[in-house]
């Protein structure tokens, strides 16, 4: 048997896919299936009891869906995954399976609009309080941790502001304190940046975004280093006898894959949010070309970042890819080539109004809420997708009124530019565009 | 697709070895922590060559206790593999139906791997008993990592493994692994069998 390592490449087209069994199809077979024929009575009782690796239901096991979740895993460089129905029930799982009623948490406040509802109203409504750091300095997170802080949450590159984590120095900070470093890698991506190597210990990804490519699907993954000590004090669960499973402890039958096998037979059993077949299959396919994809986004945000801190119409790129940027030293710790990804916002002169205009005057870039997608994508943050926030939470989250985020596709980059070039033209006339409802 | 035992082709499979294959990271108080190791086991391929040779595996330590990792996996060999599985324990008469002898000399025959459910202290004796019958391989538990006893255990002719999972070894190479998400490191173009 050959001791080989594959590359990234090659893990993105075969990691978790070996041809079928039943019919040595090539391509990921979608089981489309509920549930599952046991072989017996005491095959049965063995997969409840979690002696023996089996599928019961799709809620917790399907086979396409597990494929997906080898891959990503492997592309991470993890010891497995979880995939959910969307980035944010992958979040809400992994959440409440280290958090309880009274605990605390430790939360970038430069987030997605959506993560920051979700631990600042509905988590909190369950009894866990987020504190949001207003700071990029892990020391700020130490000064906050109690003995109820069960773990630190943050964006590799946050989402809409493009602002890069201090991975190595949170992970420090969080591991002297015995908790675990979760980092939501959406808009990195494996192929830019892995997390898990920076010692993180659990990554998020909204599937839904570049790992799916094409703005099809709505998924989510969890993926585990496997490596994390779960303390008894801090994480009680791992090491309390499971009647569910004839007593089982998780730490004590599992041990270092207790935090996944728990995930998905507790988190994942009992919120539900299975990730479906046919999505699973859509994301999977998607990765195949990730490398090559992402490659061309970087690319091409590269020439647009730089094109846009040229023009007099603009007040500021938060690319850090930028030599200008502030964390231009980071993007090259964290970035091959200092690429920090291609999702970021600028500013741009004449605030909201301005920024209004841009968006209505763009015939390429589509105006919609997402990001990830092959196609470039542009929104204002202040009027949607963080229209959530209060005034003060905007200014902490990285946007202004005037900030637009772009995420740039697999376009010709001279086609992205000239849209963007006469949207701005338009923006700086000041009045609404007619073309909108000649279109 | 359920999982009978499918004995996994080893030359037609490759197993990928970069980090992202092996789970080394291991939370447990009894183990010396990973700094502080030195004694080396075998790769993913070769513990999936000494699963792939065996035919008999002798569970000494085993437990007629559901909750405990020992009943875990007799249970999953018992259903999931072709194995012929020994139970070991003076203290029991039958577990799972099957007979339980008090050592490994009582065996009807020598088993291929000896895996071991005691505290590290008791595991040097088990190495001996399992040298003096002629057992080519000690396998140690998950959980339990201690440089002596592996050294100790290779100098009586033994090959170990230690720290791992029997179940979770067989499972990473037969589907079992992945079926539960997890990266098993193997890579292939083969048709699965
Ligand atoms: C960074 C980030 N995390 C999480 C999410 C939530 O993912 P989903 O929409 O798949 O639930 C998003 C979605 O916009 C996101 O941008």
């Amino acid at each position: 048997m050959d001791k080989q390592t594959f590359d990234f490449a090659t893990r993105a087209v075969h990691a978790g896919l070996i041809p079928d069994k039943a019919t040595g199809a090539r391509a990921l077979p979608i089981y489309e299936s509920a549930a599952y024929v046991f072989d017996n009575s005491d095959d049965a009782a063995a997969r409840f009891a979690l002696r023996k690796y089996g599928e019961i239901y799709s809620r917790i096991v399907n086979p396409t869906v597990a494929a997906l979740e080898e891959r990503v895993a492997s592309l991470e460089g993890g010891l497995g995954a979880v995939a959910t129905a969307s980035g944010l029930s992958a979040q809400f799982i992994t959440f409440i399976a280290l958090a309880s009623q009274g605990d605390e948490v430790l939360a970038s406040s430069e987030l997605y609009g959506g993560s920051i509802t979700q631990l600042d109203i509905t988590l909190r409504r369950l009894g866990i309080d987020t504190k949001f750091i207003d700071s990029d300095d892990p020391q700020d997170y130490a000064a906050a941790i109690t003995e109820r802080t069960r773990f630190i949450f943050v964006e590799a590159v946050a989402n809409p502001s493009g602002h890069i984590a201090d991975i190595e120095g949170l992970a420090a900070v969080a591991h002297a304190a015995g908790i675990p470093l979760v980092v939501d890698s959406t808009v990195a991506t494996p192929y830019l940046l892995r997390p898990i190597e920076h010692g993180a210990d659990i990554v998020v990804h909204s599937a839904t975004k570049f790992l799916s490519g094409s703005g099809t699907v709505l998924g989510g993954v969890v993926v585990d280093s496997g490596t994390f000590h779960w303390g008894q004090e801090r994480f009680p669960e791992f090491f309390k006898p499971v009647a569910a499973y004839n007593n089982l402890t998780w730490s004590g039958n599992f041990n270092e894959y207790s935090f996944l096998t728990r995930l998905r037979a507790e988190q994942l059993r009992d919120v539900g949010p299975a990730l479906s077949a046919h999505s699973a299959f859509l994301i999977a396919q998607g990765i195949e070309t990730l490398p090559l994809r992402v490659q061309r986004q970087v690319e091409n945000t590269r020439e647009i970042a730089e094109w846009l801190e040229q023009h007099p119409q603009v007040e500021s790129v938060n690319w850090a890819g930028l030599e200008t940027h502030a964390q231009h030293d980071r993007a090259l710790k964290y970035f091959p080539n200092a690429n920090s990804g291609s999702v970021f916002s600028f500013t741009i002169k004449g605030g909201r109004a301005a920024g209004k205009i841009f968006i209505d005057s763009l015939n390429l870039l589509s105006h919609v809420a997402n990001i990830g997608d092959v196609k470039s994508l542009a929104i204002h943050p202040a009027s949607t997708t963080h229209a959530q926030l209060s005034a003060e939470q905007l200014r902490e989250a990285g946007i202004e009124e005037g900030t637009i985020r772009l995420s740039i596709g697999i376009e010709s980059a001279k086609d992205l530019i000239a849209d963007i070039a006469q949207a701005l033209e338009t923006s700086t006339q000041g009045d609404a565009p007619h073309s909108v409802e000649q279109r | 697709m359920t999982e009978q035992s499918l004995p996994l082709a080893a030359a037609t499979r490759q197993i990928s070895l970069n980090g992202a294959s092996g789970p080394s990271g291991v939370a447990c108080t009894v183990a010396t922590p990973e700094s502080e190791r030195r004694w080396q086991g075998p790769d993913a391929a070769e513990r999936n060559g000494i699963l792939e040779k065996a035919r008999s595996i002798a569970i000494v330590g085993a437990s007629a206790n559901p909750s405990r990792a020992s009943y875990f996996v007799a249970t999953y060999l018992l259903q999931s593999t072709n194995y012929t599985v020994y139970f070991i324990n003076p203290k029991e008469s039958e577990i799972l139906g099957h007979p339980v002898y008090k050592d490994l000399a009582s065996l009807p025959e020598v088993p291929d791997i000896v895996d071991v459910f005691r505290r590290s202290s008791a595991i040097k004796s088990v190495a001996d008993d399992a040298a003096a019958v002629g057992a080519p391989v000690l396998w140690i538990q998950l959980g339990i990592w201690d440089d002596d006893v592996a050294e100790y255990s290779e100098s009586l002719g033994l090959e170990v493994v230690m720290d791992r999972c029997i179940k979770i070894e067989h499972a990473r190479f037969h589907q079992g692994l992945h079926l539960f998400g997890f990266n098993t490191g193997v890579i292939s173009s083969r048709r699965a069998r």
